[in-house]
């Protein structure tokens, strides 16, 4: 919650003053993260301009492209349509707590195995994206992949590859069930 | 055995760990000390001047550092060539914040900076600013009768070869005829990245620059003409590209701001576009085509006309070469190609993917397959009828061209047989089906590109080159190379890349990355080898003494004898044995002229299509591609495919959804956002394949790679078109294909 008032005053000329920044104190990947932000900054732009995760991304700050989805509490979301404050008691996910290099994730394996990426700036979304999908544990097959993956655009066109990744990882997991 | 022969091998991305992780760091994300943001405020007309910049109004909220605009710019260069890139066009380049003229909508007019992000976008969305408007002209329609030709374009631009033959007589003459025009709106490469730059301000005018770019050296040159910095305090960086299809080649205005908030705030800058601000420059062009084929009894081409028209600014003279291709694509003697440009109040259209190739190559597919449809014979049969044994633009022989067996093969594995000549004929439920082929040509280019290669004594091997990894593969690529050139296991090689302190090498683009900078990285290599060689050949009892380096080869981590593999030293030990604890060289590749200037350099495919269309909705699924393509030697199976499966999404794009949309009575584009610029999602691509036709070319550069980032795109929306012709019996020329245009 926004606990303390900054000093900013109104401006002048008829301008509104910009709001006041407070503490917001956010979970990300297991770690406590205490923030001075105002409350219009979204959850996107905490993560990449103050905590400097920038594996989430920005392609177009509108909830239009899926690049800056994001997990809290499990779910999938457009963290440019959240405001950071909102999250206070929650879990939040990013690629970073997914996998890293040495310890990849099985969906960034996959991701690497069948080429689900060119220029890679819409693949953390996309990992995001497919965990959420798992978690949801309701897309089975490729068109059921194929619609509930449509939320994440990439403009390289790396779709097939995407699509037989997520599959391998859903396929394993189904495996392993039962 | 070898186990260092790596290319020709599908290899996975060696960034795609970084990747896939969130640490590959793209240009906006480079966290620098005492960071300021800056935020661009567009224009909100098409036309006119700007009257006054309330900027009093918006430095009154606290931690508002400054407005940029032309009001209070510092003097910059004067003269145009210090504002021309590299890859600028003729004409006099656009300067922001120069003066109060605007002229084009979204032009960049302000640049507020402030000490957050929030901030930065809060004032700049209530700063005022007063306009006068002029009447502006955005509608390439009303310029029909005032096309010119462009006087001077820019490099690699070809202005159409002359007429042959008699093409009007012979189309008077022709047995069957056609003409029509074909038209496709404007579209915006979209680069999911968007443009942006961070500006490190290292104190006494010296910058570090992280920007978008697909050419560091390209944006070193601009900002150091215009804003009189030496190359020493002026280093630009780029390790990874969120998309660039063309957009990054010239360097945009982001980074323009970026340096000169930084350099007149003595402090580091961040500016990043908006998804909106990224329709404000450069864009394939609105183009207007007229196609007229004549074609003879026995279904050769008597005569081929083709004519392109497409939009310019008012400041700048953009060309690409849109009809040049149909003029050697098919063997015809009576040829005439016209090219004119029309000036409209728009930014300078821009090279996107196949500039100029997916447009024409569009426009000369489509009525292809109408005259095939004319002539009563099969489309790929037609093709073969008229097939060009050589260049008759450049009346020279091609260096290779396998576009008979990319018909063959893709014919083959596609099942074209099962294609039912009659329109309508063939159906699913209440889905119409419809098979379509067309296809393409594209440059194989190598420019001039340098690299730099370290071997330490711990074996490991660093190269790098001042190039581009858009997504392509750069960095997997140029690793396979150097490590099969030098016999070391990949894990032992690094590729750096995208930093001016790296050697020159251009911009990535035009697909001739790998041949110019995979024969720079190959040349150094070889160089480090022979270094190597003669330090192997001074160890007490070298098996190697005497040898000359083509009768050694590198491999498996070795320096051994071609003849007798058996006689070989472990390069490590070479190094260790030596007492040097390195070895480095610098090395250049230049094209050879003496083989290149006497052939036609070019790659090919043939694209099948399948599309099923709902009958009574109009609705349009590609249901299958099969992109056949042959260019050259294929490196990297894996990433080359990835590109030509991205062309594939690209044509399917061009084809059916993709259209920047200009409200003529604002001159603005309407639709640009990430929801109304309709591209494809994961749902709208289905069966999608490629093909690579072997094809072996030692002509166009040692490691005979003609590049594949162009030609897999075109001939697809033209392959789309056909099928949809195919499936309905109804033509559609101009793209993309609404429903409404089949109901």
């Amino acid at each position: 919650m926004i606990q303390q008032s900054s000093t900013s005053a109104a401006a002048a000329g008829g301008v509104a003053a910009p709001p006041p920044t407070g503490t917001v104190r956010l979970t990300i990947n297991g770690q406590q993260h205490t923030l001075q932000i105002a409350p219009w900054t979204t959850l996107l732009d905490a993560l990449r301009e103050y905590v400097h995760l920038t594996g989430t991304k920005k392609g177009c700050d509108h909830g239009q492209c899926g690049a800056c989805t994001v997990l809290v509490n499990g779910k999938r979301i457009n963290s440019c349509l959240s405001l950071a404050v909102m999250h206070e008691d929650h879990d939040i996910t990013t690629i970073e707590g997914l996998g890293s290099q040495e310890n990849l994730h099985p969906l960034q394996q996959a991701f690497i195995d069948h080429d689900a990426f060119q220029c890679g700036y819409c693949t953390p979304g996309q990992i995001c994206s497919a965990q959420g999908l798992l978690n949801e544990g309701r897309a089975h097959t490729e068109e059921e992949i194929k619609e509930h993956m449509s939320g994440n655009l990439c403009r390289c066109g790396a779709y097939a590859g995407i699509l037989n990744a997520v599959k391998e990882v859903v396929d394993s997991q189904l495996r392993m069930k039962n | 055995m070898s186990t260092t022969n790596y290319i020709g091998k599908p290899t996975s991305r060696v960034d795609g760990p970084a990747k896939v992780t969130g640490a590959a760091t793209y240009a906006a994300e480079f966290q620098v000390p005492n960071l300021a943001y800056g935020w661009v405020v567009s224009s909100a007309i098409a036309k006119g001047r700007i009257t006054k910049v309330h900027s009093e109004e918006v430095l009154a909220i606290p931690g508002v550092l400054e407005v940029f605009s032309h009001e209070n710019v510092p003097s910059l260069a004067w003269f145009d060539r210090n504002y021309k890139d590299d890859v600028a066009p003729g004409g006099s380049p656009f300067r922001p914040l120069h003066e109060d003229k605007i002229q084009f909508n979204q032009q960049p007019i302000a640049l507020v900076v402030a000490e957050t992000l929030e901030l930065a976008r809060y004032a700049s969305s209530v700063l005022r600013i007063d306009y006068e408007e002029e009447k502006h002209e955005t509608d390439i329609e009303a310029k029909r009768d005032e096309g010119f030709e462009p006087g001077n374009g820019k490099s690699g631009w070809m202005p159409p070869p002359p007429p042959r033959g008699n093409p009007d007589k012979a189309w008077e003459e022709a047995e069957h005829r056609l003409e029509h025009e074909y038209v496709h709106g404007a579209q915006h490469h979209n680069p999911m990245e968007m443009f942006g730059a961070t500006v490190e301000w290292r104190g006494d005018k010296k910058l570090t620059v992280y920007d978008k770019t697909q050419g560091v050296v390209n944006v070193q040159n601009y900002l150091t003409k215009i804003f009189g910095l030496s190359k020493d305090d002026c280093r630009v960086i780029n390790h990874y590209m969120g998309g660039g299809f063309g957009s990054g080649l010239r360097p945009q205005y982001s980074v323009f701001l970026a340096v000169l908030a930084s350099l007149e705030l003595k402090r580091s800058v961040r500016v990043t576009l908006t998804r909106q601000q990224m329709f404000s420059f450069g864009h394939r062009p609105h183009t207007l085509q007229y196609v007229k084929l004549g074609t003879n009894p026995d279904g050769t081409l008597a005569a081929l006309q083709h004519h392109a028209l497409h939009e310019t600014s008012q400041f700048e003279e953009y060309t690409e070469n849109v009809v040049n291709w149909s003029g050697m694509l098919y063997q015809c003697e009576n040829v005439k190609l016209g090219y004119q440009l029309a000036k409209l109040d728009v930014f300078t259209p821009q090279d996107m993917r196949a500039p100029g190739a997916a447009t024409g190559s569009f426009a000369l597919e489509v009525a292809m397959d109408e005259m095939a449809a004319a002539a009563g014979i099969d489309p790929i049969d037609f093709r073969i009828r008229n097939y060009a044994e050589e260049d008759q633009n450049a009346g020279k022989p091609f260096s290779s061209k396998r576009l008979r067996d990319c018909y063959h093969q893709g014919a083959a594995k596609f099942g074209w047989d099962q294609r039912n000549p009659q329109p309508r004929s063939m159906r699913k439920g209440n889905r119409l089906v419809g098979y379509g082929m067309a296809g393409g040509v594209w440059d194989a280019t190598q420019k001039k590109a340098a690299a730099k290669a370290t071997l330490t004594a711990d074996g490991q091997l660093l190269v790098s080159s001042a190039t581009a990894d858009i997504g392509t593969g750069t960095y997997t690529i140029m690793t396979q190379i150097a490590a099969e050139t030098l016999g070391l296991p990949l894990e032992a090689v690094t590729f750096k890349l995208g930093d001016t302190d790296m050697p020159e090498a251009p911009v990535q683009g035009g697909s001739w990355t790998a041949a110019s900078v995979g024969s720079a990285v190959k040349s150094v290599c070889e160089a480090i080898g022979e270094k190597l060689l003669k330090l192997a050949q001074k160890m007490e009892g070298s098996p190697l003494k005497g040898a000359s380096p083509d009768e050694v080869e590198f491999v498996n981590g070795q320096i051994r004898l071609r003849q007798d593999p058996d006689n070989a030293v472990v390069i490590r030990d070479v190094l260790q044995a030596s007492g040097e604890t390195k070895l480095e060289t610098d090395s250049s590749a230049t094209p050879n002229m003496l083989k290149q200037g006497t052939h036609s350099m070019h790659s090919h495919n043939a694209v099948f299509v399948e599309v099923e269309v709902d009958e009574e909705f109009g609705t349009v699924h590609v249901t299958r591609v099969l992109n056949a393509v042959a260019a050259g030697r294929i490196l990297n199976p894996k990433t080359a495919r990835s590109q030509v499966l991205g062309s594939i999404v690209w044509g399917i794009s061009m084809a059916l959804m993709e259209e920047t949309i200009m409200d003529h009575q604002f001159g603005r584009y309407m639709n640009h956002n990430y929801s109304e610029y309709h591209i494809p999602v994961q749902a709208d691509i289905h069966d999608i394949e490629v093909l690579f036709v072997e094809e072996e070319d030692d002509v166009v550069n040692p490691l005979g790679v003609k590049g594949v980032g162009e030609i897999g795109l075109l001939g697809v929306a033209a392959a789309i078109t056909n099928a949809v012709y195919h499936a309905t019996g109804k033509r559609v020329r101009d793209l993309p294909i609404y429903l409404d245009k089949l109901l």
